[in-house]
């Protein structure tokens, strides 16, 4: 039912089980590549950068990669399995607006909060049962969700803005733990990343995910329920992404529709820089959060010495582009030679 | 069997996923609706130090522009007047800010800054309160905030340098028509939206200046091209065959007075029928060249610049500290008085002819 989104066949080792025993090719080395360059990173530019080791700039850099990490999460999921979903910031955006209308309306936040997840679940079902129901492309149905949610977003609350969320969750929002500068939301966000990390790389589910990213059709034949696992992938994407939209509108103290407008855009280049094959099959956890913290601090860092937004763009561009050609070169260049060993053990 | 087990995991997983974040979300107390909880204010200050209006300017002092988004030729303007008013008190000058105007890309550079030691930062807010929070970091790591153009909520910035009043405006632009059709006659006025707050306020402002000041000039209709090319082109060309005895347009609205110019020059009213409004040189220079327009007003963005650079250093060297009454000297500008809730007002917007158009690009 579900098309064939990997034109590209498995090349080695997709022997008679296929799917029983999911290769992770590049898994840890692509990981640990992108996790040595960002702590060689850090190192320099703490040594170079004035004001950068600094308790309040590690800080203000957590706090811009929170809501990143956040829906990378169940993006890189979705990655692994072959699809995208390029609808999050804007799911992030409608449940802005739409926590902002029901604040105006009088409702407690304790209710608008839950209502707000759902809302994201149901976001993320419609990408979902467009996707394996009707069997269509998840970059095509996630470029549609992505304009039709951000306009639903602008329906809810047109340019208006509602700022006046109380007090104590706003500075609760952005406010440290004790005089570390560590914001307090990574608590929950390492909670979060801890259970994904287990689901993805310490079960049978996340095994079958890589099944999937490398052949689709491999895995159904060994059982897996493939349109079932990726609709409830879609709708966690849905949540987490509706859970980012409630803390940034937190954060910034202000709902609006066009808030994290473009931010996809981060969290797909933070998930590629980390290591993990848009084509799906390959990559980790590790890799991505260290992918999302080095654009971060790449960008902390070049503001720190004065350096132009617009060259900002081009720098964090250049970095995507290395980071997705690289993998692309190497295997290349192993394919040409004769027979090489197969990249892991 | 397997598949079944692989999708009730999942879903049980993705179940726990959520209860935690539920939970870890709604931790706080129960019930927290709009209104019961009013802030009652940062209280950061209140028992302000006091002014010395004699305080030396030290030099050297550290001050960024931050503007709504950089490459936007209207803050440009504005930054070089702030540059200049930076040199003349021998502090630094530093240009920061986002690629895209949106309510929180502000927020690192504001960041960057407090993390830099800025003395003195200069923005126009994207969003009222988006970057409250980012400033009042700012300053409680010792630096003076001073918003131009675009405020932010009052308790967030030090001082509010704001381009022109509602008075200020609304008046500037009936004067102007006045002026060029002797005071008498048909006028109407080419809007932006119907429901557009300051956009009604000058409106309602310039009828009652009219009427107390020419009283032989009548404002025959209010038209809403939308602040969108087409329409207000339209609504152009819909006011004069509707009033053929029409003596003049005021569009309050840089999207409208440009429209209006257009079809303006291009028809038979050219020269025939005033036109003068709010606009930017560069928007209408070739009108005022080919005689369609003889003036128009807008505030002057190098000047606001200026003034807000002048108004932080003041508020760095101690001589203001950002309450009522107090007065400052904002170099060439003269000397300013902040008016309440912390606002200066640059003063009269500037008049754009002919004779000084070439003078302006932006």
């Amino acid at each position: 039912m579900a098309v064939d989104t990997t034109p590209q066949s498995p090349v080695a080792g997709s022997a008679a089980g296929g799917g029983r025993a999911p290769r992770r090719p590049l898994t840890l080395p692509s990981g640990s590549v992108i996790t040595t360059f960002l702590v060689l990173f850090l190192v320099v530019a703490s040594v170079a950068v004035e004001g950068f080791a600094s308790t309040r700039n590690a800080g203000f850099l957590l706090l811009d990669v929170v809501v990143i990490a956040l829906i990378a999460l169940p993006l890189t999921l979705i990655v692994v399995t072959g699809e995208i979903d390029l609808s999050v910031a804007s799911t992030v955006g409608l449940s802005s607006a739409v926590m902002g209308k029901l604040w105006f309306a009088g409702l407690p936040l304790e209710t608008i909060i839950p209502v707000v997840l759902v809302l994201g679940g149901v976001l993320g079902a419609v990408n979902g049962l467009l996707v394996t129901r009707l069997g269509l492309p998840s970059l095509a149905v996630t470029i549609g969700t992505l304009a039709f949610y951000r306009g639903l977003a602008f329906v809810v609350l047109g340019d208006q803005a509602v700022a006046d969320f109380p007090r104590a969750w706003t500075t609760w929002a952005i406010s440290g733990i004790g005089a570390t500068g560590v914001p307090v939301v990574v608590v929950p966000l390492l909670v979060l990343v801890a259970i994904t990390a287990v689901a993805l790389h310490a079960t049978p589910i996340g095994r079958s995910l890589y099944a999937m990213g490398n052949s689709e059709d491999a895995a159904r034949f060994s059982g897996i329920d493939v349109a079932r696992t990726k609709f409830w992938l879609f709708v966690a994407a849905g949540v987490i992404s509706a859970l980012g939209g409630v803390y940034w509108t937190l954060r910034y103290g202000s709902a609006r529709a066009d808030n994290a407008t473009g931010l996809e855009l981060q969290v797909v280049a933070a998930i590629l820089l980390g290591g993990v094959s848009i084509f799906g099959g390959s990559g980790g956890l590790l890799g991505v959060l260290a992918g999302a913290l080095l654009l971060a601090s790449v960008r902390n860092a070049l503001q720190l010495v004065n350096v132009p937004a617009d060259v900002l763009n081009i720098v964090t561009g250049a970095l995507l582009i290395v980071a997705v050609v690289a993998p692309q070169v190497t295997a290349e260049l192993r394919r040409r030679r004769p027979r090489g060993r197969p990249a892991a053990a | 069997m397997s598949s079944f087990l692989t999708g009730r995991r999942l879903r049980g997983g993705l179940t726990g996923v959520a209860v935690a974040a539920l939970v870890l979300t709604t931790a706080a107390c129960g019930g927290t609706t709009r209104g019961e909880e009013e802030s009652s204010g940062s209280g950061t200050d209140g028992a302000a130090a006091s002014a010395d209006p004699n305080a030396e300017i030290p030099s050297g002092l550290a001050v960024a522009f931050l503007p709504k988004q950089v490459n936007n030729p209207y803050f440009d303007v504005a930054a070089a007047g702030a540059d200049a008013a930076v040199s003349e008190i021998e502090g630094e000058f530093t240009q920061t800010g986002p690629s895209e105007a949106s309510a929180s890309s502000q927020v690192s550079y504001i960041n960057t800054l407090t993390q830099q030691g800025s003395d003195v930062i200069l923005t126009s807010a994207n969003d009222p309160n988006a970057i409250c929070s980012a400033l009042d970091q700012a300053r409680s790591a010792g630096a003076a905030v001073v918003t131009f153009d675009s405020d932010t909520s009052p308790d967030c910035r030090d001082l509010f340098v704001n381009q022109a009043t509602a008075e200020g405006i609304a008046q500037s632009q009936v004067d102007i028509m006045a002026e060029q059709i002797g005071g008498a006659g048909q006028v109407a006025i080419l809007s932006a939206t119907a429901n557009a707050t300051n956009q009604n306020a000058w409106i309602e402002l310039m009828e009652q200046y009219a009427a107390e000041q020419y009283p032989e000039m009548e404002i025959v209709a209010t038209v809403y091209g939308d602040d969108e090319d087409e329409k207000s082109f339209q609504e152009t060309q819909g006011l004069l065959q509707t009033y053929p005895e029409l003596e003049g347009i005021i569009s309050p609205t840089t999207v409208g007075i440009a429209a209006a110019a257009r079809y303006l020059s291009g028809s038979e009213y050219k020269g025939r029928v005033a036109l003068t409004g709010l606009g930017t040189p560069n928007q209408l220079r070739e009108y005022v060249e080919d005689g369609t327009v003889q003036a128009f007003a807008l505030w002057n963005p190098e000047e606001l610049g200026y003034l807000a650079a002048h108004a932080g250093a003041a508020l760095a060297a101690g001589r203001i500290t950002g309450q009522e009454g107090e007065t400052f000297e904002a170099g060439e500008l003269g000397e300013y008085t902040i008016g309440a809730d912390g606002v200066v007002v640059l003063g009269e917007p500037t008049v754009f002819t002919a004779d000084n158009i070439g003078e302006f690009d932006f």
